[in-house]
C-alpha cells in the first residue's frame, strides 16, 4: 500500500454533505477489472452533460463547464473539502480508487461513511475529520481566495495555511499503517499462528461450520 | 460475566487477536463473493502469489451485472460485452482459486444476500462479510455481517480474518404493532427518516421489540438489509424460534446431531436482560403509516400522507441539500406525494425480492392492470428459487397478466448496472433500497417504498396510499 506522510496541495471545496459513493463513481465503471483507469470518471454524472460508458472516449463527451472540477484551477486540485457523511452508501473500494486516480489525496470532512472510510486507508487516501466550525472556516477560506493550498501533515497531524494550522485527531493505529505503507495482508500473515490456534478451538466448538 | 449484547458476544467469540495498532483481528466464517467487487482482490492475491485460506468459507455468484433476460444462453448470452467479461473473470477466479461458484445458469443463483440465506449458507452465530453494503441482510440470523472493500475482500481471502474496529451498541426498539398496509420496509425507511443516513455512523444496530419478534425471517432481512442506509455497517436481530425453523432444512444448514448441538449454542445468540447500549432508540408503532422516500437520499422520506418540505420548515443546514433533492426529482415543495405520476415500476433488489414480497404484490394485482399511463412495471426475483417456487404458486401469471414484466434474478434495476434502467426524468416506484441521484439511471427518479406501495402504484399509475386500494 502506498503510504502518506504529507501532502500540500490545493483545495476543491465541494459544498455538499452526504456525497455517496454512487456519485463518486457511478455503476457502469464497476465493470472494470483494474484499480486505476478511473480518473476520467470521477463524479461523471455530474462532471459530463452527456451520458459514458466504459466503452464511450471521454473525448466525445461534454465536460460540464459549471462543475467544480471541471474548472480552474479546482481541476488539479488534490484535496476535497466537503461535508458530512461522506463517502456513504455502496461499499465500493472504485470511489476511493477513482478519487486517487484522479490525484486526490486527502478528502476533509465532519464526517465520512464508515466502509468508505475504511478503505481510504487500505489506499493510502487520507479521510480528514473536523469538527464542522473548522470546516465552515475552510469553505469560507477556499471561497475567498482563487485557491486555497494547505499541506496536511499526517506525521504531526496538522494541516497548515501559509496564515494559521488547524490540528485534526485519528486514531493512532490507523495513522501508523499509513505513514509505513506495509502490506496488511504481509502483516496479518504474521499472526498464522494465532489464527490457526483459534481455528482449531471454533473447529470443537462449532464442528458444522467446517464440515 | 459482565452483561452482554448480542453484537458483543459475536464480537467476542470471533477475535482471533487484539492488535498492537487498537485494532483487532476478526475470524470470518463465511465469505461471499460477486462479479464486481472481487476481480481486484482476486489479481492481488495472485500478484503476492498467495492462496486462499480455507477455500471452504468462500462462495460466489454473479449477480450485480447480469441481465434479466435471455438468460437460457448463459454467460455467453450476456450481450453487455465488459459485463460478460467480468462474470468471466469470477468464473476463472474461482476456478483457479477453488472456490465454489453458484453459476448463472445453476437454479440457486441470484442476488448474494437472498440466495446466502436461502442455501443455508448463513447460519446463526456466524461472521459474514461480502464486498457489498447490503451484507448487513444476514444479520436478521443473529451473525455479525458487514459490507467490506475490495482490500478486505483480498485480506479475508488471505487470512480468513479483518482487521477491523468494535462499534459501540445502540439498540431500535420497534414499540407495538404496525398497521393494515405497514410493511418491514415502511419501519426501517421511517427509523433512517428518523436518526438520519448519517445516525448510525459507528454503531451496531440491534433491532428489537415485539414487531420484529413478530416478523418472519424474510421482513427481518429487509429491516436489517437498509441498516447501511442508516449508516451501520452491521444491523442483527436476536436468535429465536422463528430463526430456528427458517433455518432447518435449508441445504447447507446442520443436521441430525449437529443441528441440536449447534442450536444449544444459538440459543446463547440473544442480548442478556441487563445489557448497556450505548444508544437506545424507541419507535412506536401505532402511528405509522407507509413511508415513500421523496428526495434523494433515504433519509429524505415521508408518510404517504404527507408532502415534499418547506424549505422554512427545515433546519437551515438541511435546506441547500433539499433544494438540490427536489430540483433533481422534479418537484416543488409542499407538494403532496400522493397522486404523483410515474413511469416505471421497480420491484426487486436484495431488500425486497423474497417469496413474501411476492405473494403480498400478486395477492394486491391478481385480476387488476397495471394503469396504461405506466411504460413498463418490472418484478425480478431476488433468486432462482424464489422464481420456481413463485411460478409454481402460479405467481408469475398473476404478474403478467396484469402486466408486468417477470424476470430472471439478479441486482437488475435497484443500481442499473445492466440494462434495466431508468431513463432521464423518469420516475420509479422502487422497492430498492437507494434514491441517490443516478442510482437507477442517470437522470432518474427513485421513490423508495414497500412493494405493497409499488404494487398499489403501478395499478394507480400514480404513488397512492396502498390502505385505500
Amino acid at each position: 500500500m502506498e503510504a502518506f506522510k504529507t501532502h500540500t496541495g490545493l483545495v476543491a471545496p465541494f459544498d455538499r454533505s452526504n456525497v455517496d459513493t454512487d456519485a463518486i463513481l457511478p455503476k457502469q465503471y464497476l465493470k472494470m477489472l483494474e484499480k486505476t483507469g478511473f480518473a476520467d470518471f470521477l463524479f461523471d454524472d455530474e462532471r459530463y452533460l452527456d451520458p459514458g460508458d466504459v466503452e464511450t472516449p471521454v473525448s466525445d463527451r461534454r465536460p460540464d463547464p459549471g462543475f467544480i472540477l471541471n474548472r480552474a484551477p479546482y481541476d488539479r486540485a488534490s484535496i476535497l473539502l466537503a461535508r458530512a457523511n461522506f463517502g456513504c452508501g455502496s461499499s465500493r473500494e472504485h470511489a476511493v480508487w477513482a478519487l486517487k486516480d484522479f490525484g486526490v489525496r486527502v478528502v476533509i470532512a465532519s464526517s465520512f461513511g464508515d466502509i468508505f472510510f475504511n478503505n481510504c486507508f487500505n489506499n493510502g487516501l487520507l479521510p480528514v475529520i473536523l469538527d464542522e466550525s473548522t470546516i465552515d472556516e475552510l469553505f469560507e477560506l477556499a471561497s475567498d481566495t482563487d485557491g486555497l493550498e494547505l499541506t496536511v501533515d499526517l506525521e504531526q497531524c496538522e494541516i497548515r495555511s501559509p496564515k494559521k494550522t488547524w490540528h485534526f485527531v485519528i486514531e493512532s493505529g490507523r495513522r501508523e499503517n499509513l505513514l509505513s505503507g506495509l502490506d496488511e495482508i504481509g502483516r496479518t500473515l504474521t499472526f498464522s499462528e494465532s489464527i490457526q490456534a483459534y481455528e482449531a478451538k471454533r473447529r470443537t466448538q462449532e464442528p458444522w461450520l467446517f464440515e | 460475566m459482565a452483561a452482554r449484547t448480542l453484537y458483543d458476544k459475536l464480537w467476542q467469540r470471533h477475535l482471533v487477536d487484539e492488535l498492537p495498532d487498537g485494532s483487532a483481528l476478526l475470524y470470518i466464517d463465511r465469505h461471499l463473493l460477486h462479479e464486481v467487487t472481487t476481480p481486484q482482490a482476486f489479481s492481488g492475491l495472485r500478484s503476492a502469489g498467495r492462496k486462499p485460506w480455507r477455500i471452504l468459507a468462500n462462495i460466489a455468484v454473479p449477480d450485480h451485472a447480469v441481465p434479466t433476460r435471455k438468460r437460457a444462453l448463459g454467460v455467453a448470452g450476456i450481450a453487455d460485452r465488459v459485463a460478460r467479461k467480468q462474470v468471466e473473470t469470477l468464473s476463472r477466479n474461482c476456478e483457479e482459486f477453488g472456490i465454489t461458484l453458484i453459476e448463472l445458469e445453476d437454479a440457486r443463483q441470484g442476488i448474494v444476500h437472498v440466495v446466502g440465506p436461502e442455501q443455508g449458507l448463513t447460519l446463526p452465530g456466524m461472521t459474514i462479510v461480502c464486498g457489498d453494503s447490503h451484507t448487513s441482510t444476514h444479520g436478521a440470523f443473529a451473525t455479525l455481517a458487514m459490507g467490506i472493500g475490495t482490500s478486505e475482500v483480498e485480506h479475508v481471502l488471505a487470512t480468513q480474518t479483518l482487521r477491523t474496529q468494535k462499534q459501540k451498541n445502540m439498540r431500535v426498539v420497534f414499540e407495538g404493532q404496525p398497521g393494515f398496509g405497514v410493511t418491514p420496509k415502511d419501519l426501517i425507511l421511517a427509523l433512517i427518516g428518523r436518526i438520519g443516513t448519517a445516525g448510525g455512523n459507528g454503531y451496531a444496530i440491534e433491532y428489537a421489540g415485539e414487531a420484529i419478534r413478530n416478523l418472519s425471517m424474510e421482513g427481518r432481512m429487509t429491516i436489517c438489509n437498509m441498516s447501511i442506509e442508516a449508516g451501520a455497517r452491521a444491523g442483527m436481530v436476536a436468535y429465536d424460534r422463528v430463526t430456528e425453523q427458517y433455518v432447518e432444512g435449508r441445504p447447507q444448514a446442520p443436521v441430525g446431531e449437529r443441528l441440536d448441538q449447534a442450536r444449544e449454542y444459538w440459543r446463547t445468540l440473544v442480548s442478556d436482560a441487563e445489557a448497556d447500549f450505548d444508544r437506545e432508540e424507541h419507535f412506536p408503532l401505532e402511528a405509522l403509516v407507509p413511508q415513500v422516500t421523496w428526495g434523494t437520499s433515504p433519509e429524505m422520506v415521508s408518510g404517504i400522507d404527507g408532502k415534499t418540505p418547506e424549505f422554512s420548515q427545515l433546519a437551515p443546514e438541511k435546506r441547500e441539500s433539499a433544494r438540490r433533492a427536489l430540483d433533481y426529482m422534479g418537484l416543488e415543495p409542499g407538494r403532496p406525494l400522493k397522486g404523483l405520476s410515474i413511469d416505471k415500476v421497480f420491484i426487486g433488489s436484495c431488500t425486497n425480492a423474497r417469496m413474501e414480497d411476492l405473494r403480498a404484490v400478486a395477492n394486491l394485482v391478481q385480476g387488476q392492470k397495471v394503469h396504461r399511463s405506466v411504460k413498463q412495471a418490472l418484478i425480478v426475483p431476488g433468486s432462482g428459487q424464489v422464481r420456481l417456487q413463485a411460478e409454481r404458486e402460479g405467481l408469475d401469471m398473476i404478474f403478467r397478466n396484469a402486466g408486468f414484466e417477470w424476470r430472471e434474478a439478479g441486482c437488475s434495476m435497484c443500481l442499473g448496472m445492466n440494462d434495466d434502467r431508468l431513463n432521464s426524468g423518469e420516475r420509479c416506484a422502487s422497492t430498492s433500497n437507494r434514491n441517490f441521484e443516478g442510482r437507477q439511471g442517470k437522470g432518474g427518479r427513485t421513490h423508495l417504498m414497500s412493494p405493497l406501495m409499488a404494487a398499489a402504484a403501478a395499478l394507480a399509475g400514480e404513488i397512492t396510499d396502498v390502505r385505500e386500494v
